[in-house]
């Protein structure tokens, strides 16, 4: 398991590589620059300016310069926000978007299997349609306009939850948008184990489970529900990145202090420094939850082991 | 010799999108204790839907009726929850298809010793005690260290051991064994049988074995029940109906399997396919394919009969049934 673990690790180096090469050439294929503005700065100082954060160089020396210093672990300093860097901006914002993203990926990730199964066990009848139509909703809603409909009824009407805004550890201020975040996110997860689950009480070990008079309760608990959980495990890596990203999205909306306020407006103004740092914050987060799944994968199902 | 299961017009339908499907239709048989009774017929005759209900399994749109009486009690139509304190115990399956029949995820252990946390009230550790002891008997070598193992990491012939062992724990009255050979290599077959033959004899235990192979009926069983479109059209010992059958259908099973003292140049199939449980032929069902069949056989469904020595059929044709007349 250790040594699976070392060789994943291994393996996630190139891929990283790849990764901040990509990003660091695409984001200059965007036209513009940080230093434009509505009014021109003084060629001497634009100058000055790119010099400072080597902009005048070759966009291959830039690269190098820039790699050289993410293996110091130097993100490099932002270049629209003064006397700010980009660590510390990650610092700032970035606790508040991951304790959200987590709120919601628990949540919904657990609502999410409690109804899949509900569902399963109760295919065709009731419960089943109730979740197929909530789960409809979640999915096909896109969650900036979700977002706005839940402030207008429950903040704006009815006047239940704030419909924006932060007060520092207010728990209702979160409940918003972690619902809105949350529910695609069940609604998925819903989905695959209702689906897992049916095919799993067709097999033919479930069946000898209850050939064995274990009772209904005991078969799913024991028998169904682990097997059941694979291609919902497989799901929760891509799913909670789906929930840090998407959390941009809805803190702008909010108006919440997470790192999607600074990272929305770094890209608009092309903060090379800041979007790219976050990205390969990102993109670190979404290897090592790849790599967790597939461990616990590897728990659930014993033939992927020692592998 | 006591009766441990008495079938009486068992009927089994599957409810479909806009019909009905008759898959079993009154059966009627005992089983006495000890004894192996054989159940035969092709794909589709209703032999494994008729246990597969007694057991309380059939799939959700599958309907029973008629008896099933253990003592008692009848197993038919029984509250799941009555059903689920006897069987397991007092009456247990083995399944077709050892591969898939273990749950994957789970130590072969664990799913050995349930069983008995669950009908003896034995503690974990006991149970997985007498569990490895029951590896042992069913001839699985280091039981103690293959208990600790997952399905994947054992052959068929091994998982299909742990199933019988899983089946016999707590050494139930009526062991069914569903194809319990198909899925197995030839000659782990013969000591499937062997095991299955010495273990029943020496519990007691009253086996059914559903079968297409008549090999396996000739090695192990007492009594042979022949099933075809959802009945039972011959029943008796199996050296009668072996040396001389009187259903054309089981004169066709006979000859188109191979047999070592006859070395026929090719083998006698019965003609034609099964018929479709949907679409069952007027009178007897066999009639489409029987070459004994005459002007009544299309009319009327001829009834399971009682003829001499304890044997039944049903069939109107009262001539002889010759090799080579089976069209």
């Amino acid at each position: 398991m250790l040594a699976y673990a070392f060789r994943r690790v291994l393996s996630a180096i190139p891929i990283a590589l790849i990764a901040v090469t990509v990003c660091f050439f695409i984001l200059r294929l965007a036209p513009g620059g940080p230093f434009d503005g509505e009014r021109a700065l003084p060629p001497t100082v634009l100058a000055n300016l790119r010099a400072h954060y080597n902009l005048d160089q070759p966009l291959v020396v830039q690269y190098f310069l820039y790699i050289w210093r993410l293996l110091h672990g130097d993100l490099g300093p932002s270049m629209v926000i003064d006397g700010f860097n980009v660590s510390q901006l990650i610092s700032i914002g970035f606790p508040f978007t991951l304790t959200m993203a987590l709120c919601a990926f628990v949540i919904a990730t657990a609502i999410g299997m409690l109804a899949g199964m509900v569902a399963a066990v109760y295919q065709n009848k009731w419960p089943d349609y109730v979740l197929v139509l909530a789960v409809m909703i979640g999915v096909l809603i896109p969650n900036f306009l979700m977002a706005a409909l839940l402030q207008l009824w429950f903040g704006v009407y009815l006047k239940w939850v704030p419909a924006g805004g932060w007060v520092s550890g207010s728990v209702w201020h979160l409940i918003l948008p972690v619902t809105v975040l949350a529910w695609p996110h069940a609604g998925r997860i819903s989905r695959l184990m209702r689906g897992s689950m049916i095919e799993v009480l067709g097999t033919n070990y479930v069946r000898t489970a209850r050939s064995k008079g274990l009772g209904e309760r005991l078969v799913l608990a024991r028998h169904a529900i682990k097997p059941a959980l694979l291609p919902v495990v497989s799901y929760l890596g891509p799913g909670l990145s789906y929930l840090l990203t998407g959390s941009l999205a809805v803190e702008q909306i909010f108006g919440l202090p997470g790192i999607g306020k600074y990272f929305v407006t770094a890209a608009l103004n092309r903060d090379y420094g800041v979007v790219l740092g976050t990205t390969i914050l990102y993109m670190f987060i979404i290897l090592a939850l790849n790599l967790i799944v597939d461990l616990v994968y590897a728990w659930l199902d014993p033939k992927v082991r020692y592998r | 010799m006591t009766k441990v299961l008495s079938v009486e017009d068992l009927s089994v339908t599957f409810a479909l999108h806009e019909s009905e499907v008759r898959a079993v239709n009154d059966l009627n048989f005992s089983l006495e204790a000890g004894e192996t009774l054989a159940v035969v017929g092709e794909s589709g005759s209703g032999k494994s839907q008729a246990f597969l209900s007694i057991m309380g399994l059939l799939a959700k749109n599958g309907r029973t009726s008629g008896r099933a009486m253990m003592g008692e009690t009848n197993l038919v139509g029984m509250e799941k929850s009555r059903l689920d304190r006897i069987r397991g115990k007092d009456i247990a399956m083995i399944f077709q298809d050892p591969m898939t029949s273990l749950n994957p995820s789970l130590r072969v252990k664990t799913q050995l010793a349930e069983v008995l946390v669950k009908h003896r009230g034995f503690d974990k550790g006991k149970a997985e005690k007498a569990a490895i002891e029951m590896l042992e008997l069913v001839g699985i070598p280091e039981p103690a260290k293959r208990a600790n193992a997952y399905p994947h990491e054992m052959s068929g012939g091994m998982r299909q051991r742990v199933m019988i062992a899983m089946a016999l724990l707590c050494q139930p009255k009526i062991l069914i064994a569903d194809e319990p050979t198909t899925a197995l290599d030839v000659t782990v077959q013969a000591q499937m049988l062997d095991l299955f033959k010495s273990l029943t004899d020496d519990f007691g235990t009253a086996l059914v074995i559903i079968t297409h192979d008549l090999g396996v009926v000739a090695g192990v069983a007492d009594r042979m029940m022949v099933m075809y479109g959802g009945r039972a059209i011959e029943k008796g010992r199996v050296d009668d109906l072996f040396y001389d059958p009187r259903h054309p259908y089981t004169l066709g099973l006979l000859h188109s399997t191979p047999h070592i003292a006859h070395r026929a140049a090719r083998l006698d199939p019965i003609q034609g396919m099964p018929p479709s449980l949907e679409h069952l032929p007027k009178g007897c069902s066999f009639n489409p394919r029987c070459a004994f069949c005459f002007d009544r056989c299309l009319e009327e469904r001829p009834p399971l009969m009682p003829t001499e020595n304890g044997r039944e059929k049903a069939c109107f044709y009262e001539g002889p049934l010759k090799y080579g007349k089976v069209a």
